[in-house]
C-alpha cells in the first residue's frame, strides 16, 4: 500500500506492506538510530515521534503513519546534542544501545514538562530501559541540565 | 597525574548518545540473507527424521541446513572465549542429531527476507524420538539419563569431567584440617543456598554479519567481546583453516558476558561459507531468553566454624553447578565461587573447597558478570551475617575482626598475596555513608512499613593470571598524533578511553590526540578479550609499557636530529630537547614528517603483558530497604557502596560501572529469575515476564571510592568490571532478615515469599 509520510521534515511516498512496522519502515529509510530491544513493547528503545508525541515503533503499523509526520534522533541531533553532553559528562552513556529512546523521551518530557521533578523524571522515563548504568548517571545528566538552563533563563 | 584519574568524557560518547549507526545491525550490508534458526521442542530428543523438501521451495529461500549437511567425523568444538586448550570441554557441533535443550538448533534457514524464511521454518517437518529429559540438577551426577552420552565428546584440560556421569567438571582445594578446625569451633552455621540461572540481559541481543573478502575469506563481524576466540571457534565449527577467517567487533550494545560465549557467530558464518553470499542472523528477545548463556545457577553448602569471640575459623564449602545441556564457563565459572569468596577472611585457618558441575537437559549456561563469584558470595557472606546474629554481634564488627589484610597469604586465593586492599576502609566507609549504627537492625515507620539495612562484602580478581594476555600497539603518526590499536573490546565499559588515558598520561599529550582501533584478528595486537576484569589491569598495563617504550623511540629519533646522545635527550610530550641546551629542541611535529622520510627507527611499538598475578578489588555494599507488613512489598530505598578497585584511570567510568553492576545484583535478589515447566521449557521469554530493574525500582544508588595502590597495574588500577555486581544479593537478604525475622537461602526474594512468611515481623 501507498502511504505518505513527512520522516524528519521531508515528506516522502512510500510502497509498504501492510503489515510493516514503523521501526522497520524508519530504518528502511536510513534512520538507524531506531533499535528493538524486544517484541513486547517493554523496553523503549525504539521510540519515535508520530506528530510529535512520543510512540513505540516496534507496536505502530507504518500505515498508521500515514498522512502524519514522523521524528527520529536523526531530526532532532541539536536539540539532542545539547542534551546528550550532559550524559556524556557523567559517562552514563556506557553501550549507548538504549541511548536513542531515551534521548527522545527525555525531549517529550521536557516539551511537556520542561521543569520536572526528579519523581516526574522517574515517572516519564519508566518505559525506558537501561542495562549498563543503574540510571543514576542517566538522571544526574537531567538534573545538571536542566540546572544550567534555570541558570541560564534566569541572566 | 594530568589524564590518568580524570573523569574524562568517553571518546564514543556524543555519537552514541546521537543515535549514529555503530553497531552491528547497522552495519550490515542490505543484501544480506537471514539467518534463522529452527529450535527444538523438546527437552532430549533425537531427530528421527527431517524433511526439508517443501520449505526449500518456498520462493526466496536460499538454502536449509540440517545435522545431515555436517560432515562425520567433524569434530565437536565449544562455544566459550576462552583460551586454548579451552577448559570447557568440546561438546557442540553447530547441527546435531541429539538435541539436548527446549530452544537447541535443528536447522538453519537463510532467504531474501524474514518473511519467506520463518514460512520455510514452518514448513520443516521433523520426526523426534523424544527422550525423558533430566531437568532437575541435583539428580544429574551418575543419573541413568546422560546428556552427553556420545563418544566424541571431549575434555582438553584435567577439569575432572566425565561425560559418561554428567560431570562437566569436579575440583577439590583445601588447606588445613577443616574437620578438625570445624571441631573445635564454638559455633558452625551450617547452610545451604540456591541461586537460579539470570540473564545478563543486555540491551542489545546477540547478532552478527559475515560476507567473503576480497581474499575469498570469512569476514565476521560480530557483537563479540572475544574476537580472537571467535575466530578459533568457528573455524573449529566449520572445520576450515583459522586462516580463512577474520572477526571484528564494532560497537558493542552490551556484554556482561554474554558475550564471551559465541553464540550467534558459527550460524551465518556456516551460512556465508557455503553460499558465499552476505548473511546475517539476529537472535529475537525470546532467543535471546531462551537459547543463550545465563549465570550458572547452583547450589551451596557452606560450614562456617567461629569461637564465642567472633573469630571465624574456617569455610567449608560444596558447590553443585548447573551448566545445562551444553558446558561453556562450567568448569571455571564454579571455581570463583568458592576462591573468591573464602578469601576474604583471613583469619580462618583452614578451609576445604569441593565442587562438581553436571549438565542437564536446560539452557546452557555461561559467563556472567561475576562469573561465580557471586553465587558464592551470596552463601558465604550469608552465613557470615547468620553468624553475626548467632553471636549478638554487629555484622560490620564481625568482619572487621576477620578480613583478610594487605601483605596477607591468602590460602584460598591460590595461595596469592593481597598485594593491595583497602577493604577495612571500605568498612568504615560504608558504615558511615549509611549511618549504619543508627540504622541497624531496623525500624518500624509506623506507617505499616519496616525500613531496615543489611550489608556484605565482595571480591573478584585482574584477569586471569598466568593466562590473560592484553597487547597494545601505538603509533606516531604525521602532525604528532597517535594511533592505538587493541584487541580488548569496548562493550560500553569505556576501554578504549581508558587506555587511552593510560597511553595519554605517559606520552604526555591530550586524550584527542590518541585515536583509538579495536578489536580486529587481522589488525589488533593479540589479547585474550574483554571478560575476567582484565581489560584496564592487564590490557592497560601492556599499554602503559608500550607508551614507555614509543616515547623512548620518540627519544631516540629526536637525539639522532639534534646529533646528541640518546641519554642527554628529554621529551615532555611536545618536543624532544637536551636540558641545559635550549637550542636543542625538536618538536614532536618535526620528528613525526621526519619519521616519513628516510628514517630507520620504527615510531610504532607492540607491547604484550601476562601478569604472575590478579590482584583482587575489593567492596562493601550496605542496603537500605522497605518492607510493607502486609504485602511484602520490598524497595531499596538506598544502596550505599565503598569501592576498592586500585587507581581510578577514570572515576567516572568506574562510578558508572559500579551504580549499573550494583543494580542488576539488585535485579538478582529481588526480581530476576529463570525457571522452567516440566516439559523443560523457559517460562520468562520476554522482558514481560522476565524483570530487570527499572528506575522506579530503585531510590538511590551511592558509590565511593576507597583506594589502595597497586604495583603491578597501570597506575596503581585493579578492576572494576565485575566486583560490583557480587554485594546486593547477600546485603538485602540480610537486610530482609532484619526486617522480617525469617532467613532466605534461595533468590530472588519475592514480596509473596516474604508476605508467606511465618511468624513474621515479630
Ligand atoms: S523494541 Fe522494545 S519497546 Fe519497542
Ligand atoms: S547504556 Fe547500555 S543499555 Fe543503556
Amino acid at each position: 500500500m501507498l502511504i505518505t509520510v513527512t520522516l524528519n521534515g521531508k515528506k516522502q511516498q512510500s510502497d509498504v506492506e501492510p503489515d510493516m512496522l514503523l521501526i522497520d519502515f524508519v530504518r528502511a529509510h536510513g534512520c538507524l538510530s531506531v533499535k528493538r530491544g524486544c517484541e513486547t513493547s517493554n523496553c523503549g528503545l525504539c521510540t519515535v515521534f508520530l506528530d510529535d508525541k512520543p510512540v513505540l515503533s516496534c507496536s505502530v503499523l507504518a500505515a498508521r503513519a500515514d498522512g502524519k509526520s514522523v521524528t527520529t534522533l536523526e531530526g532532532l541531533q541539536e536539540e539532542a546534542s545539547e542534551f546528550a553532553e550532559f550524559v556524556a559528562d557523567q559517562g552514563a552513556e556506557q553501550c549507548g544501545f538504549c541511548n536513542p529512546g531515551f534521548v527522545m523521551n527525555v525531549i517529550a518530557m521536557l516539551r511537556e514538562n520542561p521543569d520536572p521533578s526528579e519523581e516526574e523524571i522517574k515517572e516519564y522515563l519508566a518505559g525506558n530501559l537501561c542495562r549498563c548504568s543503574g540510571y543514576e548517571g542517566q538522571l544526574r545528566g537531567i538534573l545538571n541540565f536542566l540546572d544550567m538552563r534555570r541558570r541560564r533563563d534566569q541572566i | 597525574m594530568k589524564t590518568v584519574n580524570k573523569g574524562v568524557r568517553k571518546k564514543d560518547a556524543m555519537q552514541l548518545l546521537t543515535g549514529k549507526p555503530v553497531y552491528t545491525n547497522d552495519l550490515a550490508p542490505a543484501e544480506c540473507l537471514i539467518v534463522k534458526l529452527l529450535r527444538s521442542p523438546h527437552a532430549n530428543a533425537v531427530i528421527e527424521d527431517i524433511n526439508t523438501d517443501i520449505a526449500m521451495k518456498v520462493k526466496g529461500i536460499e538454502a536449509i541446513y540440517t545435522w545431515r549437511d555436517i560432515p562425520e567425523g567433524q569434530m565437536r568444538f565449544t562455544c566459550a572465549g576462552q583460551t586454548y586448550p579451552e577448559p570447557s570441554p568440546y561438546d557442540r557441533l553447530i547441527l546435531d542429531k541429539h538435541v539436548r535443550f527446549v530452544g537447541d538448533v535443528v536447522a538453519i534457514v537463510a532467504g531474501e527476507n524474514e518473511k519467506c524464511v520463518d514460512k520455510a521454518i514452518s514448513l520443516i517437518k521433523v520426526k523426534y524420538k523424544v527422550l525423558t529429559p533430566l531437568l532437575d540438577f541435583t539428580l544429574a551426577k551418575d543419573n541413568e539419563i546422560l546428556v552427553h552420552p556420545e563418544d566424541n565428546w571431549e575434555s582438553l584440560c584435567p577439569v575432572g569431567a566425565d561425560n559418561k556421569r554428567n560431570l562437566c567438571a569436579h575440583d577439590e582445594s583445601s588447606s588445613g584440617d577443616i574437620d578438625k578446625t570445624l571441631s573445635e569451633c564454638d559455633i558452625v552455621i551450617d547452610r545451604t543456598y540456591h541461586t537460579k540461572a539470570v540473564q545478563q540481559t543486555m540491551m542489545e541481543t546477540f547478532r552478527t554479519f559475515c560476507t567473503i573478502d576480497m581474499y575469498g575469506r570469512l569476514n565476521v563481524v560480530s557483537s563479540t567481546q572475544i574476537v580472537f576466540h571467535c575466530r578459533r571457534i568457528i573455524a573449529n565449527a566449520l572445520g576450515i583453516p583459522k586462516t580463512m577467517v577474520r572477526v571484528s567487533k564494532p560497537r558493542i550494545g552490551g556484554g556482561f558476558g554474554a558475550k564471551q560465549t559465541s553464540i550467534s557467530e558459527i550460524y551465518p558464518a556456516f551460512v556465508t561459507w557455503h553460499t558465499k553470499k552476505p548473511s546475517k542472523i539476529l537472535f529475537s528477545r525470546e532467543e535471546s531468553m531462551t537459547a543463550s548463556t545465563p549465570r550458572h545457577e547452583m547450589q551451596l553448602h557452606v560450614r562456617l566454624g567461629a569461637m564465642r569471640d567472633g573469630r571465624i575459623r574456617g569455610i567449608d564449602l560444596y558447590t553443585l553447578s548447573n551448566t545445562g545441556a551444553y558446558g561453556e564457563h562450567g568448569p571455571t565459572t564454579v571455581g570463583l565461587s568458592g576462591h573468591k569468596s573464602i578469601p576474604l577472611y583471613g583469619s580462618a585457618e583452614s578451609f576445604r573447597f569441593i565442587s562438581d558441575v553436571v549438565y542437564t537437559n536446560r539452557m546452557s549456561a555461561g559467563a556472567y558478570r561475576g562469573y561465580g563469584a557471586t553465587q558464592g558470595l551470596f552463601a558465604v557472606e550469608s552465613a557470615v551475617n547468620e553468624l553475626a546474629a548467632e553471636l549478638g554481634m554487629d555484622p560490620i564488627a564481625l568482619r572487621e575482626l576477620n578480613i583478610t589484610r594487605e601483605g596477607e597469604v591468602m590460602p584460598a586465593y591460590y595461595s596469592q598475596m593481597n598485594t593491595s586492599c583497602a577493604l577495612d576502609r571500605c568498612l568504615e566507609r560504608v558504615k558511615r555513608m549509611i549511618n549504619w549504627d543508627e540504622k541497624y537492625p531496623c525500624r518500624d515507620m509506623g506507617n505499616g512499613k519496616v525500613r531496615s539495612v543489611g550489608m556484605a562484602m565482595a571480591m573478584q580478581g585482574s584477569g586471569i593470571s598466568g593466562v590473560d594476555v592484553g597487547s597494545a600497539t601505538l603509533r606516531l603518526n604525521e602532525t604528532g598524533f597517535y594511533t592505538l590499536n587493541i584487541g580488548a573490546a569496548d562493550m560500553g565499559t569505556g576501554c578504549d578511553t581508558i587506555l587511552a588515558q593510560i597511553a595519554a598520561e605517559v606520552l604526555e599529550c591530550d586524550i584527542e590526540d590518541i585515536n583509538v582501533y579495536g578489536a580486529d584478528t587481522d589488525v589488533s595486537p593479540y589479547d585474550s578479550g574483554s571478560y575476567a576484569s582484565s581489560t584496564t589491569y592487564v590490557t592497560g598495563k601492556a599499554t602503559e609499557m608500550c607508551a614507555l617504550e614509543l616515547r623512548s623511540r620518540i627519544c631516540e629519533l629526536g637525539a639522532s636530529m639534534l646529533g646528541v646522545e640518546r641519554d642527554k635527550a628529554e621529551f615532555d610530550g611536545r618536543a624532544v630537547f637536551v636540558s641545559d641546551e635550549p637550542e636543542k629542541r625538536v618538536e614532536l611535529f618535526d620528528i613525526a614528517t621526519a619519521s616519513m622520510c628516510g628514517n630507520n627507527i620504527a615510531l610504532a611499538v607492540t607491547k604484550t603483558h601476562s601478569s604472575e598475578i590478579s590482584p583482587p578489588p575489593f567492596m562493601v555494599g550496605a542496603a537500605e530497604v522497605e518492607i510493607d507488613k502486609e504485602t511484602g512489598e520490598i524497595e531499596v530505598v538506598d544502596y550505599y557502596a565503598a569501592v576498592d578497585c586500585g587507581t581510578t584511570i577514570n572515576p567516572n567510568l568506574a562510578r558508572v560501572q559500579a551504580e549499573g553492576g550494583i543494580l542488576q545484583g539488585i535485579g538478582m535478589a529481588l526480581t530476576e529469575n529463570i525457571t522452567y515447566n516440566e516439559n523443560g521449557r523457559v517460562l520468562e521469554n520476554s522482558l514481560m515476564q522476565y524483570k530487570i530493574p527499572t528506575r522506579v525500582d530503585i531510590g538511590h544508588i551511592h558509590v565511593e571510592f576507597e583506594s589502595s595502590y597497586e604495583n603491578e597495574g597501570p597506575f596503581g588500577a585493579k578492576s572494576i568490571g565485575e566486583v560490583v555486581i557480587n554485594t546486593p544479593p547477600p546485603a538485602i537478604a540480610d537486610a530482609v532478615y532484619n526486617a522480617v525475622g525469617k532467613r532466605f537461602y534461595e533468590l530472588p526474594i519475592t514480596p509473596e515469599q516474604i508476605a508467606n512468611a511465618e511468624n513474621k515481623f515479630e
